[in-house]
């Protein structure tokens, strides 16, 4: 094969053929990759900055707070809040986060309820060697301080107005989580059934706020007279 | 002597330097410019954006605000401040009411940091619901009742005092500085929640029983004073209750009352029960508010009824065998306070348990079981506090034993009845002056057409009732209509409410109740006889303020003249009178029934050398004012320059005591 090329520059293309256009959607592609990698380094490299920097000075500061003594006491109050497990309904496969209850709050609604019922008294108790009648005078305190945490602290309503036993439609696109259905669970909305509990949801709720050094996991103190 | 926040004080306005020539009555012009001139001060500052009222009561105190940037002549909004406080060591809650207790923890007692509040790591003292829950266990360390005791004749309110029953090596606080605390908390609570609009910017008015003394009132404003809250102004409670009532009532009040109506208010709060009259009159056709008589301090309220409540259910149980330990009547009586509001609100309940809870962790054994009936409320309550009695019955006082402990002088008589039937009696000329008002010739006592209610012991129907069935047999014996209830009122709330409200109606936005003061006031002179051996000197009462003295008003004694000592303090007897509405002022006194005039402590001026000679006899005459906060002043004027002293009322015997 004698075929020969020849290399010559001045030469300019009449045809725009096949070829060139791969050769054009090659270069072009390659330069938007180009671009996207840059950008994606230069990001990288300032979060990891303000990060280094944030940390330098959060290190500084304390260092500093450290030497320094400040002279008014900052005084903090920690509001708790309840969180509820929440399921995320998403479809992405993402894993679900579920939500992490704090437990300051459980321990302080413990607190009060052994506070005004003498609630964990009645619990730890062993009841097996009491008569009910004995029980009953006891279920009279918890019952009444229970009653008077509880409504003292959280504002409670029903979730669904209708009366037991009667046949209530849900409509479509209930709220799943305020609504449970069971049994036989076929067909599509609106559902009719019978309400068999009336639910309960909490609309307002006011837990104390605790000081900073509070140990909220002493329920009761010991009480010592003197 | 008590010098914790001194007395001593002498004022020199600047225009008193009068030539000696001027007569004394002008001088007076430039009276009460001290609380005014405050007033102003604060209001160039902004303006205040809202109107606050505070019931400093004796058991709890309340805020309430009216929110002036938002109210204009068809509505106003109000609210009542719900106050941050320590209900237990390390939590803070925030409660529409904060009781007025305060309590005097061991170092060793609280955790280090525990008794922190929004506003300061550390309290000076502890106040509100913990105060009260502590000291429920730990009474020597607990102050109750200031407010009682800054009313109380022959104490030194200044002195470190409370608590009265506390060992030696517990702290005590003045009823003054107890007082302050209660204000302080309460200007930290709004100072956090409103940081943009400071208490002392606001218009404020404070309320006081309307029985309160001179000198009371005049400590009252000096605690709110020294919590720099300047422009503090004070109303009296009844008042207040019916300035509620009026703002609940949404304009309907002018078709609820009618011209001639005798207001009776009844406040029955948990430690004191207050008794006003307020008359309906017209003037150009419009309806006007008289406040016409108020009541003596009575130390009664619903505290004595769950006390008396507890004690039966004691005797109760000891009649059974068993004995009740201190701490268990603390839990009956609190056990028997809910059981009885459960027996009052439901008139289906007949029996209702009561269990003390033994004190150990073993709920169920050890445990005491008791019950109340309606049949044992109805008869310590219903009838024990208000029994059915003629309208000519009054209370019962028995001579106090020889020897008492320092203590508050609680009602000999609880029947408050009997308190009410006494009150109205002797107030039956209270409204001679007001034509609008026609009592019957024959009428034993003063007929109150209306009544409102105030205090949450009223909120039981049953007692309600009974105490309106009182009053109007007492009416129906006369002929005369029966009264009606005036419906609306909210119990708890309402005094502080109708503080704030009040505020909003002083801004020229509603109707004012036409109050003055609320008794006439004299001072002891001896009068010029030959002294009788054996006998003490003839004393004269020298009418030095008239009954209804209003607001920013002075009156001179320009022609009874002292000469008093510079340098000696001087005291004089001091008595007020709630009754001698005609006396004016300079009218003398030689003779006076005990019922009349009643004594309060003495009052003091001490002219200050500035100057002149020790010795030096200065002759002065009295002048009096009430300024526009609602207090009594009086001053000593002198003849020569126009020189004032102020003469002081917390002078109260507490070195003698």
């Amino acid at each position: 094969m004698n075929t020969t090329y020849t290399i010559d520059l001045t030469l300019k293309p009449t045809t725009f053929d096949l070829w060139h256009v791969c050769l054009a959607g090659t270069v072009a592609l390659l330069a938007i990759l180009l671009i996207v990698l840059l950008i994606v380094m230069l990001i990288g490299i300032a979060r990891g900055r303000k990060k280094l920097l944030e940390e330098a000075l959060r290190e500084s500061s304390a260092s500093l707070a450290a030497s320094i003594k400040i002279p008014e006491p900052e005084v903090k109050i920690v509001e708790k809040i309840v969180e509820v497990e929440k399921v995320v309904q998403a479809p992405a496969p993402e894993p679900v986060v579920l939500k992490e209850a704090t437990p300051d709050a459980a321990l302080q609604l413990l607190n009060l309820l052994q506070k005004e019922a003498r609630f964990i008294d009645f619990i730890k108790e062993d009841i097996t060697a009491y008569n009910d009648a004995d029980i009953g005078v006891a279920a009279r305190v918890v019952h009444e301080g229970c009653n008077k945490a509880i409504n003292e602290h959280f504002k409670l309503v029903v979730v669904h107005e209708g009366q037991e036993g009667s046949k209530i439609t849900l409509p479509k696109g209930f709220d799943a989580s305020a609504v449970r259905l069971t049994g036989n669970i076929v067909g599509e909305a609106p559902f009719t059934g019978t309400l068999i509990h009336r639910g309960w949801q909490v609309t307002d709720i006011r837990l104390p706020k605790l000081t900073m050094g509070h140990n909220a996991k002493i329920i009761a103190p010991a009480e010592v007279e003197l | 002597m008590k010098s914790l926040f001194g007395h001593l004080r002498s004022e020199n306005p600047g225009e008193g330097a009068l030539n000696a020539d001027v007569t004394q009555n002008e001088s007076n012009e430039d009276s009460p410019s001290e609380d005014s001139d405050v007033e102003q001060g604060t209001v160039e500052y902004s303006g205040p954006r809202f109107s606050v009222g505070i019931d400093l009561g004796t058991t709890h105190c309340v805020l309430s605000y009216v929110d002036l940037s938002q109210s204009d002549e068809d509505g106003h909004v109000q609210e009542v401040m719900a106050i941050p406080q320590l209900t237990s060591p390390g939590a803070v809650e925030e409660l529409m009411q904060l009781p007025s207790f305060l309590y005097q923890a061991h170092q060793a007692e609280l955790a280090e940091g525990s008794s922190a509040l929004p506003w300061t790591a550390k309290p000076e003292f502890l106040v509100g619901e913990i105060a009260r829950s502590l000291g429920s266990k730990t009474p020597i360390r607990l102050v109750s009742s200031a407010k009682s005791w800054l009313c109380h004749a022959g104490v030194d309110c200044k002195a470190p005092i409370l608590p009265a029953e506390a060992p030696e090596e517990v702290e005590r606080v003045s009823p003054f500085q107890a007082t302050v605390a209660y204000l302080q908390h309460i200007r930290d609570a709004w100072t956090q929640l409103h940081p943009d609009a400071p208490l002392a910017n606001q218009d404020l008015t404070i309320t006081v029983p309307a029985s309160f003394d001179p000198a009371a009132r005049e400590l009252t404003v000096e605690a709110a004073r020294f919590v720099g809250l300047e422009q503090a102004l004070l109303l009296e409670e009844p008042q207040s209750a019916l300035y509620s009532w009026i703002e609940r009532s949404n304009g309907e009040w002018r078709k609820q009352t009618e011209v001639g109506d005798i207001i009776l208010v009844i406040d029955i709060g948990g430690g004191t029960t207050d008794l006003s009259l307020i008359a309906v009159t017209e003037h150009d056709g419009n309806l006007e508010l008289t406040r016409v008589a108020v009541g003596d301090h009575i130390l009664l309220g619903g505290d004595n009824m769950d006390l008396a409540l507890a004690y039966t259910v004691k005797a109760k149980l000891e009649k059974d065998g068993k004995r009740l330990e201190s701490w268990q009547i603390q839990a009956l009586t609190h056990g028997c306070r809910e059981a009885k509001e459960k027996i009052f609100n439901d008139p289906s309940l007949d029996v209702m348990p009561l269990v003390v809870p033994n004190r150990g962790s073993s709920l169920i054994g050890g445990s005491l079981r008791t019950e109340l009936t309606r049949e044992e409320i109805n008869n310590v309550l219903v009838d024990g506090f208000f029994p059915r009695i003629a309208a000519s019955d009054r209370p019962i006082s028995r001579p106090r034993g020889g020897l008492r402990t320092a203590g508050l002088p609680y009602a000999q008589d609880a029947g408050i009845t009997r308190h009410l039937a006494a009150f109205l009696a002797k107030q039956l000329n209270a409204t001679d002056d007001l034509k609008d008002i026609n009592l019957p010739e024959h009428a034993s006592f003063l007929h109150p057409t209306a009544v409102l209610f105030n205090g949450g012991v009223l909120k039981a129907a049953p007692l309600a009732d009974r105490l309106m069935e009182v009053l109007n047999s007492w009416l129906t014996g006369e002929q005369a209509p029966e009264a009606r209830l005036l419906e609306g009122a909210d119990l708890d709330l309402a005094v502080a409410r109708g503080a704030a409200y009040y505020g909003y109606v002083r801004k020229g936005k509603g109707v004012r109740i036409k109050g003055g003061t609320a008794a006439s006031y004299y001072v002891g002179i001896e009068s010029a006889m030959p002294a009788v051996p054996g006998m003490p000197p003839e004393i004269e009462a020298l009418c030095i303020a008239p009954f209804g003295m209003e607001e920013g008003t002075e009156a001179a004694l320009p022609d009874d003249e002292f000469g008093l000592v510079i340098g000696e303090p001087v005291r004089f007897r001091f008595f007020s009178s709630n009754t001698r509405r005609e006396d004016r002022v300079g009218t003398r006194l030689d003779y006076w029934t005990d019922e009349e005039l009643e004594e309060l402590d003495e009052i003091e001026i001490t002219l200050p050398e500035e100057g002149r000679r020790v010795g030096e006899v200065v002759p002065v005459h009295l002048t009096s004012a009430v300024t526009e906060v609602g207090t009594l002043e009086l001053h000593a004027v002198s003849r020569q320059d126009g020189k004032r002293w102020k003469v002081e009322f917390d002078v109260r015997a507490g070195e003698e005591a």
